[in-house]
């Protein structure tokens, strides 16, 4: 396909779009961008960083299984992201008395998974070109049956966490008043895991189980350092995430790169602008006061 | 022919135990300073770091220990008292990562063959019995090198792991030792990619320092039954690959950390229990 880039973004749109898994694509990726921002959002407030990769790279053994068992990988994903996000809600009570420990246990789950995803790949020995499309991503082919599926679960996502949206914005900023106010804290904690797996289980069907991370953290890192203002934040993670995926799969169209570098690129270029933005802005006023 | 007396399960089992020494001893310091997730973000640079050393067409060690060191002291350098924050750590290394799948796609569109093919899988996933009896010396050298030097601050390092404020008033120098142990892990996570590959050195940095914590609080204790139980998995894993040759060495060597994890795990809690019941 030899297309080139022309600026004219209508005319590169129309093209891009006269392919109807392009078009997929595009839906999927808006799709996934939004759950994954939204989520990610919480995630980053709540400083699970960690758990959330390890719920990513778990897609990689659930995908690779069922393509081993021979059913719809769509029940891999969801299905040992789902097991794996209880596994570790549930260890966590375990370490009351250090964190280490816990996030010892939570790096042993993922090596073994990512091990056990090498074996069905190895056992598997059929039609598949290598872990490399299921752990980098790949955005062709998707059907739109794919997309109605990733649209009705993200819908199912964001109405839980509209539902227990403030409760968890409560509990993830102070547990110990939200605890003694009666807001049920562990519970909500149980629920948040359980929400993050089924994030990432949709988004690592797109971007590949180990970049599923990319659309978690930098939308939202990069909007809590440019505000503190929890809903103009979580607007501007959703609009981040949208924007960055959106170019990565025009740029993943015209250059023969990986859709999951250029989505990394330019959410992490999107990360170092914010902070040197915040950075020359409080030196700005730094220089007014001082005058 | 068995598998036993073959010269590449030799090699395997010479630099396999040596590298399960220096992960066991290093990742006892790991889990105890809690920087478990700086350990992660390491193992996925060193794809990267292989993965453009292959690219440009040099030694793919080169890479990988040149990135690994390189990241470890970056994250050192950017973290207050040589700790990062787990969400600029993640937001680097998931950039990173990226990189490193454009790496691969530029390894495997430019060159052609078999090997290509399956570089980004054995770097992903290691190969430990390819190495070649070279190979082998270096990453034992290497192996012993980082078992030495953490062997040599280790009290230092212990005193600013345990009580940062204290050690530092007593003029440790917390914030070099931070620097070093980082440079250390990294070149570690470099080590180990060559035996289990970079996505699952995490569990040869994880579980047997994992357990080792859960079984007891002595720290030197706790040092020598990390490596050890780190170089018995690594046994156990290959002697099990070595008999039912469709289980790949890398999931061997996992399993065997996941099961002497799990093990650690229900004999603390048992005890743990116990000791309550009596306490009460």
């Amino acid at each position: 396909m030899n297309v080139a880039f022309s600026w004219n973004l209508v005319a590169d749109f129309q093209q891009m779009w006269s392919f109807p898994f392009m078009v997929n694509a595009f839906r999927a990726g808006a799709v996934v961008a939004v759950v994954a921002g939204a989520i990610g959002w919480f995630m980053v407030l709540r400083r699970q960083s960690f758990a959330g990769h390890t719920l990513g790279v778990v897609a990689f053994p659930g995908a690779s299984f069922a393509t081993l068992a021979g059913i719809s990988t769509g029940f891999g994903y969801f299905g040992f992201c789902l097991a794996a996000a209880l596994v570790i809600a549930l260890l966590r009570r375990e370490g009351r008395d250090a964190g280490a420990e816990e996030s010892a246990a939570t790096g042993v789950v993922q090596a073994f998974l990512l091990a056990c995803g090498f074996l069905f790949i190895a056992l598997y020995k059929g039609l598949l070109s290598g872990p490399e499309a299921i752990l980098f991503g790949s955005f062709l082919g998707i059907t739109t049956g794919q997309v109605l599926q990733l649209a009705l679960v993200g819908a199912a996502v964001l109405a839980v966490l509209a539902v227990i949206g403030r409760p968890l914005l409560f509990a993830s900023v102070d547990p110990q008043v939200a605890a003694a106010r009666g807001v049920p804290v562990r519970g909500l904690s149980i629920a948040f895991l359980l929400l993050l797996g089924a994030a990432t289980a949709e988004a690592a069907q797109i971007t590949g189980s180990l970049l599923v991370f990319a659309l978690l953290v930098l939308p939202a890192a990069t909007a809590q350092v440019l505000t503190a203002r929890p809903g103009l934040s979580l607007l501007l993670t959703l609009l981040l995430g949208f924007g960055t995926t959106w170019a990565g799969l025009v740029a993943a169209w015209y250059w023969p790169y990986p859709l999951g570098f250029f989505v990394t690129t330019f959410a992490f270029g999107g990360y170092l602008l914010a902070h040197a933005l915040v950075q020359v802005a409080a030196r700005t006023s730094l220089r007014r006061a001082v005058a | 022919m068995s598998v036993w007396g073959q010269e590449f399960f030799h090699n395997a089992l010479l630099a396999g135990t040596f590298i399960a020494l220096a992960s066991g001893l290093v990742g006892y310091f790991l889990v105890l300073r809690a920087q478990v997730f700086t350990g992660d973000a390491l193992s996925h640079v060193a794809f990267t770091g292989a993965m453009a050393a292959l690219a440009a067409g040099w030694d793919l060690r080169l890479g990988l220990f040149v990135g690994c060191v390189g990241a470890g002291l970056m994250l050192a350098g950017i973290g207050r008292r040589g700790r990062a924050d787990d969400v600029v750590i993640g937001s680097a290394f998931v950039w990173i990562l990226g990189l490193g799948s454009f790496f691969l796609t530029l390894y495997t569109t430019s060159r052609s063959g078999a090997d290509v093919g399956n570089a980004g899988t054995s770097v992903l996933f290691g190969s430990i019995f390819g190495l070649s009896g070279g190979q082998t010396l270096v990453a034992v050298l290497v192996a012993a090198g980082i078992t030495a030097v953490v062997l040599l601050i280790a009290r230092p390092l212990l005193f600013a792991t345990l009580d940062e404020a204290v050690a530092a008033a007593r003029g440790v120098p917390v914030k070099l030792l931070g620097l070093v142990f980082l440079a250390l892990v990294g070149a570690c996570a470099g080590e180990a990619t060559q035996a289990v590959g970079s996505l699952l050195l995490l569990g040869l940095l994880a579980a047997p320092a994992g357990a080792a914590l859960r079984l007891t609080h002595r720290p030197y204790a706790g040092m020598a039954l990390s490596a050890g139980l780190a170089v018995v998995e690594m046994w156990a894993g290959l002697a099990l690959s070595a008999m039912v040759t469709s289980l790949p060495p890398s999931f061997s060597i996992m399993a065997a950390a996941t099961a002497v994890y799990a093990v650690a795990w229900a004999v603390s809690g048992r005890t743990r229990r116990s000791g309550a019941a009596l306490a009460r």
